[in-house]
């Protein structure tokens, strides 16, 4: 095999997030890094240049190598996330590019959900904006490693020092209030490429590093899920066949921990145990797995597990099991959510009825402050509410692992999904 | 313990993977939508993995132009012969001696437009509930939108101003009487990774990928097969150049590449040379600037 066809097999993956208010020049970013890292395509850019030119822009306009949709084009504005590719030398990349628009942080969130960074982007002109806070929050509470808050249109503010670190100061009073942890700070111009994919000549007074140089060297975040091996099942598999008569095989994808040959495994809620007779990927047997993999598990005895099950080791820190619990909510959907009413609530594989017992307190996005006395929660409020399940539900603090922490509420009139729940 | 590595291959197989199952549990009658291109190859055999030793709860179903390389036919039979699934064929000759699409005219005639309605007509027939497809975001700037599960209305289709949210990787995959799902596993690969998997995993694949002889002519800038559904305009000549496929499609909107790979990992380096899109090379994308939008809204795959 050649050199190269083994290099690309071998790379990691990083999947980042664009947000910040409408303009701040998100997909305009996503265009520079694409363009100066050479991951742009002829036919795309000819594409980007005739419609450019027929829009009357006077440049070429590169956030029109995102906004796909007809819509988006006609208004010049992002209205759902669009995900992007590109690889350098060093590290394979997802971008998932965000609308700035409040009326479409649902899908703002959509695309952050499954980031490892965010990247938050503010106009050096208007600094610290209401959405600037809202998906700085948004990132934190869905506990995303790092946050890298990209000061753009620098060019616009003659590159100076003083207002850079003005809106750092700013934002840094933000988030010590809303206790979120590790945020990055760089200087850039996406229209003009400071300090994107190249060091910025403009701005000697920047030492850090380029946005781009930064992406490639942050450490990978821990991909392992939580501490302690989960497996919420999605499936059974039953062949059914001569061949394999009595196959019954547990379906899921790991969330944490590691599971070996021969552990004790125990089901969850029903408390059931067996031990692990194999592990593997079709034809490919495993000695131990650990998250992300997708798998398949049989047991030793013939024990009652289906689909919302979770399967976790015997010898480990247990999961809770609990009818009621406190969450974290982004609502979604321009109908409230109202005290007492129900939702179908799916988490991990499990699906169940809940009610929402009490609004506990809603976070101001203007003024930071938690607001108590809650009547409705409104598309777009961040807020701590009390949830009552129907049966019990087993979890584990969102902070403690992503996949058996989060939750979705899904409005049984419309089948839509109105709201997004981390378990506190 | 040791972190292990985690590769990009192997985190997207997992991803996959798990799509793939959550679309087995929460649909009643999945189906996967087999063009007998490279993607739904890669979604096949990601299907046959998820669900082994039992067999795929899936039918494969293909949207027969008529106008198909019979290298694809070939391979599509022995492929169901292999892993034992179940294939369903939608025929748009059917669809228009039926009446119900009228056949374009003209040099830029084309089945690709009419499929939609053979395919929503062959999902309404089975009753199918989610069609799971290998259309993947880094294709095309419309598709770079999808979410994995896909809501489609009773009229097959999409709207992409108001799509459901789809957090972490909890699929919602309810829906009213009459209304389907797209399914899309392999979303967040590139062509790049596609091939890098097939190597990988040694799939075996349809000649037409590799670089062969074939009678073919130039127009726009595109070479085309010499074929008879493609009508050529006097000033078209015939010549035979050493070509390959980049992507497969019918005929009539396949543009073929010139290239010598004759093996994979000749693919992999010429894709990872390559300054063109994939897509660049089909016909039915550079109909407009919003072509696959529009196709999209109406339904199609």
């Amino acid at each position: 095999m050649l050199d190269s066809t083994r290099g690309y097999l071998d790379m990691e993956l990083l999947r980042f997030s664009t947000a910040g208010s409408v303009d701040d020049g998100k997909s305009t970013l996503i265009g520079r890094l694409l363009y100066d890292s050479k991951s742009i395509f002829e036919d795309q850019l000819e594409a980007v240049e005739a419609a450019s030119k027929s829009r009357g822009n006077e440049d070429v306009n590169l956030a029109l190598l995102t906004d796909g949709l007809r819509a988006e084009r006609e208004q010049g504005i992002t209205i759902d996330v669009a995900y992007r590719y590109f690889a350098t030398p060093r590290r394979k990349f997802i971008i998932a590019d965000t609308p700035g628009h409040i009326q479409y942080t649902r899908n703002m969130v959509t695309g952050a959900s499954t980031s490892d960074l965010s990247i938050i982007l503010v106009d050096a002109r208007h600094g610290v904006l209401e959405q600037t806070i809202r998906h700085s929050y948004i990132s934190s509470l869905l506990g995303i490693p790092t946050i890298v808050v990209a000061i753009n249109k620098m060019d616009l503010v003659d590159y100076s020092e003083q207002v850079y670190n003005d809106i750092v100061a700013a934002y840094r009073r933000m988030s010590e209030v809303l206790q979120i942890p590790n945020v990055e700070f760089i200087p850039i111009s996406a229209k003009k490429g400071d300090n994107v994919v190249n060091a910025s000549e403009n701005m000697p007074w920047y030492t850090g590093k380029p946005l781009l140089n930064f992406l490639e060297t942050v450490p990978m975040p821990n991909k392992l899920g939580g501490e302690h091996f989960r497996m919420p099942v999605q499936y059974v598999i039953r062949p059914i066949s001569d061949r394999f008569a009595d196959f019954r095989g547990y379906a899921g994808r790991v969330a944490g921990g590691v599971l070996r040959m021969e552990d004790r495994v125990r089901v969850l809620p029903s408390g059931l145990e067996s031990t692990v007779k194999a592990i593997g990927m079709a034809q490919t047997p495993m000695n131990e797995a650990y998250a992300p993999s997708s798998i398949t598990i049989e047991l030793t005895d013939d024990i009652d597990i289906s689909r919302g099950d979770l399967l976790v080791r015997a010898d480990e820190p247990q999961p809770q099991v609990e009818r009621e619990v406190v969450v974290d909510v982004c609502w979604f959907n321009e109908r409230p959510l109202l005290p007492r009413s129900k939702y179908v609530v799916r988490q991990a594989t499990a699906e169940t009825m809940g009610m929402v017992s009490a609004i506990n307190h809603r976070r101001n996005i203007n003024t930071l402050e938690l607001e108590t006395n809650v009547g409705e929660l409104r598309m777009n409020d961040i807020a701590e509410i009390t949830l009552r399940a129907a049966n019990p539900l087993v979890f584990d603090r969102y902070a403690d692992n992503r996949t058996t922490g989060s939750l979705i509420f899904i409005d049984p009139d419309t089948n839509e999904t109105v709201g997004a729940g981390m378990i506190k | 313990m040791d972190k292990p590595k985690i590769t990009h291959l192997k985190e997207l197989e997992a991803e996959s993977i798990y799509v793939l199952r959550e679309a087995a549990a929460q649909f009643e009658r999945p189906v996967i939508l087999f063009s007998g291109g490279k993607d739904s190859i890669v979604v096949t055999h990601l299907a046959y993995k998820a669900f082994y030793p039992a067999r795929l709860p899936f039918p494969l179903l293909h949207i027969d132009t008529g106008h198909n390389f019979q290298e694809t036919l070939d391979y599509r039979d022995a492929l169901v012969q292999r892993i034992g699934a179940e294939l369903i064929v939608g025929s748009v000759q059917e669809s228009i001696d039926k009446g119900r699409v009228k056949e374009e005219t003209g040099y830029y005639a084309s089945r690709n437009k009419l499929q939609t309605v053979t395919l929503l007509d062959t999902i309404e027939q089975h009753r199918f509930d989610a069609a799971i497809g290998g259309a993947r975001r880094d294709e095309e700037k419309a598709r770079a939108k999808e979410r994995f599960f896909s809501h489609r209305d009773e009229f097959g289709q999409w709207n992409p101003k108001n799509q459901r949210p789809e957090l972490w990787s909890i699929y919602n995959g309810k829906k009213a009487m009459g209304e389907h799902f797209r399914v899309f596993p392999i979303s967040n690969w590139t062509e790049m990774d596609v091939w890098q998997y097939i190597y990988q995993e040694q799939i075996p694949m349809p000649s037409l990928y590799f670089t062969h002889q074939r009678e073919v002519f130039e127009r726009d800038g595109q070479w085309l097969a010499a074929e008879p559904c493609i009508p050529r305009k006097p000033t078209e000549q015939v010549i035979t150049k050493q070509v390959r496929c980049r992507t497969i499609g019918d005929i009539t909107c396949t543009g073929l590449t010139l290239s010598a790979a004759h093996s994979l990992e000749d693919i992999i380096e010429e894709i990872a040379a390559t300054r063109v899109t994939e897509r660049g090379s089909r016909a039915d994308d550079k109909r407009s600037e919003t072509a696959m939008e529009d196709r999209k809204k109406a339904g199609y795959f």
